[in-house]
């Protein structure tokens, strides 16, 4: 059970984040929403990777060869530096919005429709 | 008489080339704007050789490996590592060249006609950088072998894409826009990254040859399957997911929009892939067929009837985009149907999935033509309201030819290329529902009728006096438009060379799984 | 470049667009002959070109041009049920994009699992 602490972790923090995008009306809020699920995705990455007892992948002065595949870890720090990509632009964006609209709730932020 | 160099290295350059061209766009445009144009319209026109020589390629010689680090490219499994691909690679078979083939057409003419369309506004470096890395997103998702890089570039492309819809601020609303279409491709993307950790949790891959090879189907790999297709099926703009459509295509420049489309169709060749390569018949191919098939249907009728009563011209576009993916799902979801019954899978299966197929390609062509010709009325007269417009195919006659081939070409009308593909696509689609034939028609009516408005209320009527000083638009706008229509032509008049030659390779290698596992793991 | 000519079979159709195109050409070929044996019976200059036979004066350019917004009411007048349900559901609020997008991810999922 304890084994799976780290998947229950995620599946709690992704609907953390789905109920943070759904409910919140706040363009800011929404865009944590998306950061935490950006968190909960890492988390998973992460928690795929861990093997008990198994070290770096550094073949130097090695103590054992019951290493860990380095690849969840390479694949978590270009989600990372993804993620923080997509927060820089999408707060660019809600600079751009406030300044231009004078809100960023979303029910106001709705010229396009229909 | 093709440089061994670029012969060899084609798949890296693809994505090398863009990318080089981007980041120094804003170094060059400092030196003068003409070098700025230039350097793009070069780094396109090379690019676009580039794809096109790779095709050649992979249309004559076979599926093309480019292992990114290891001695000889094709060399897809390092001796040491127990039968593993282990580095990253690029995997360009028929169906993805077939998608650098359309690229590379519709990249050059956007940014043929971007050249003049884009003229008046400033910050063109960073227009261009960020068309540029379009440019390489797209090529990227589409030649990639590797499940972790299509979501990178899925990311690449979504940021850009973003970037540009937002360029033309607009007090505001295209920043609108471009938050709506962002934050639903985060969303999606960060469940395609979830399905990339199921994946790689249970199969200890990346490689999509060996996700392939060792699918078993089972629970979690349908919770995979479903993330991935509602995340691909929102980024093209499948039907209750369109909503980013229209507020997108219609708030980004017109350059850019042309290139959304096939932005958007990157996303559906990312579907078609995780459907016939990743699971084919391990999943339930009825159950997802028919899936993809009512989105289809409910993409075209929605589409189209939510374009008529549109008055912003390239909003009416936007819908209709929507409602023609629509074909192109129809089409492959039959297929998907009736994936693994040999017998109907020959009666109609192929065809359906030549027509959806042939579909994309003319789509791109038609499509972005279309948004090219609104880009140029919008330059003219300086608005997209309809019923501003009036009596312009007086002053701009080139243009109205090319809205004509346009849209008699999305609306199906014989000879020009959107008939041949749907007709393949209600022949076949009728032996298998006719019900959903007869939809597919009257959607095709129906496009041609909001057609006949728009052409009407653009082009026809006396000169009105507002409009008596317009000018027909410039020469760079005019020659991306003629490409993007000749080939229009061209493919309506030829569509049997296309189909064999071009179509038919590239649904085969969709279907194929074991040819696409055979080709990265050797004969496995 | 023998088979450029060649019929694209559809399955239970062809299309051969050439010989689609031989067709137009020659209908075209025999409707302008007809055409051509009109009479060129108007004369220029004088009340015959006037737009309308009753007299009225002509009004502005702007004033007869049919704008967009004029067309196609008695569709839309026809298919008011259909569209005043479907329009509003295009509500331009980020959260019912969201929305849309999970709930459709949930219905594919209860459909993936029952049909398994």
């Amino acid at each position: 059970m304890l084994w799976n602490l780290p998947f229950i972790a995620v599946v709690v923090i992704t609907m953390i984040g789905l109920v943070t995008i759904l409910l919140k009306k706040n363009l800011i809020k929404v865009m944590l929403g998306i950061n935490i699920l950006q968190s909960a995705a890492n988390l998973f990455l992460i928690s795929l990777g861990y093997r008990e007892g198994g070290i770096a992948p550094i073949f130097t002065l090695a103590p054992s060869t019951h290493m860990v595949l380095p690849t969840p870890q390479a694949l978590c720090l270009t989600s990372i530096v993804i993620g923080l990509a997509t927060s820089a632009l999408m707060l660019s964006f809600a600079v751009i919005i406030h300044k231009k609209y004078g809100t960023v709730d979303l029910d106001k932020i709705r010229r396009l429709q229909g | 008489m093709i440089p061994d160099f670029i012969w060899t290295n084609a798949p890296a350059l693809l994505v090398a080339i863009p990318l080089l061209g981007a980041f120094l766009c804003p170094i060059i445009g400092k030196i003068s704007p003409r070098a700025r144009n230039v350097w793009v319209g070069g780094i396109m026109l090379v690019t676009a050789i580039v794809a096109l020589i790779l095709a050649y390629r992979v249309f004559t010689d076979g599926t093309v490996l480019y292992t990114f680090g290891a001695a000889v490219p094709g060399l897809s499994i390092p001796l040491d590592s127990g039968g593993i691909p282990i580095r990253i690679i690029f995997t360009v078979d028929a169906m993805s060249a077939f998608m650098d083939i359309i690229c590379a057409i519709v990249g050059f003419s956007a940014i043929l006609y971007s050249l003049a369309s884009e003229s008046r506004n400033s910050g063109l470096e960073m227009y261009y950088t960020l068309f540029l890395l379009m440019v390489a997103g797209v090529f990227g998702m589409v030649s990639t072998g590797d499940f972790f890089n299509f979501f990178v570039f899925l990311e690449i492309l979504s940021m850009a894409s973003a970037g540009i819809i937002a360029y033309r601020v607009d007090g505001g609303v295209a920043v609108e826009a471009a938050i709506k279409y962002f934050v639903l491709s985060s969303v999606g993307a960060i469940f395609v990254l979830f399905a990339i950790g199921i994946y790689y949790g249970q199969y200890d891959a990346l490689n999509m040859a060996m996700i392939a090879y060792r699918m078993q189907g089972s629970s979690l790999d349908m919770i995979a399957l479903v993330m991935l297709v509602a995340a691909l099926a929102m980024k093209c703009g499948a039907v209750p997911m369109h909503f980013w459509t229209p507020d997108a295509y219609s708030m980004a420049p017109s350059s850019a929009t042309a290139f959304l489309v096939v932005a958007s169709q990157a996303s559906l060749y990312g579907l078609f892939r995780v459907l016939f390569t990743f699971y084919n018949l391990t999943l339930n191919a009825v159950t997802v067929g028919w899936i993809i098939i009512i989105l289809g249907i409910l993409s075209m009728v929605v589409g189209v009837t939510m374009a008529i009563p549109q008055k912003d011209v390239k909003r009416l576009m936007a819908y209709h985009a929507v409602s023609q993916t629509g074909y192109m799902l129809l089409g492959i979801g039959v297929g998907l149907a009736v994936l693994g019954n040999q017998p109907l899978m020959e009666s109609f299966g192929y065809m359906a999935m030549n027509g959806g197929v042939f579909h994309i390609l003319n789509h791109a062509l038609y499509k972005g033509l279309l948004f090219l010709t609104a880009g140029a009325i919008f330059y003219r007269i300086g608005t997209r309201n309809l019923n501003k417009m009036g009596g312009l195919g007086h002053n701009m006659k080139w243009t109205m030819v090319f809205f004509i081939i346009g849209a008699l070409a999305i609306a199906g009308i014989p000879p020009l290329n959107g008939f041949a593909s749907k007709l393949m696509i209600y022949e076949s689609v009728f032996i298998f529902n006719p019900i959903l034939a007869i939809i597919a028609m009257v959607v095709s009516i129906l496009t041609l009728a909001s057609f006949v408005k728009v052409f009407h209320s653009i082009f026809m009527g006396p000169k009105l006096p507002e409009y008596a000083e317009v000018k027909e638009a410039p020469l760079p706008m005019l020659l991306g438009m003629g490409i993007l229509a000749s080939l229009a032509v061209i493919f309506g008049l030829f569509p049997d060379i296309v189909v064999t030659t071009l179509v038919s390779p590239a649904v085969h290698a969709l279907t194929d799984q074991a040819a696409y596992i055979a080709s990265v793991l050797g004969g496995a | 470049m023998a088979n450029l000519f060649q019929t694209l079979v559809t399955g239970a159709g062809f299309w051969n667009p050439l010989a689609w195109l031989l067709g137009i050409v020659v209908a075209l070929i025999i409707a302008y002959l007809l055409w051509t044996r009109g009479e060129e019976g108007w004369k220029k200059g004088t009340p015959q070109t006037e737009p309308f036979l009753s007299g009225n004066k002509e009004p502005g350019k702007d004033e007869v041009h049919i704008r967009a917004g004029n067309l196609y009411w008695g569709y839309l007048e026809a298919l008011k049920g259909y569209y005043d349900r479907i329009v509003p559901l295009h509500t331009g609020d980020l959260t019912d994009y969201l929305l849309w997008y999970l709930s459709v991810m949930v219905v594919i999922l209860v459909l993936v699992v029952i049909y398994a």
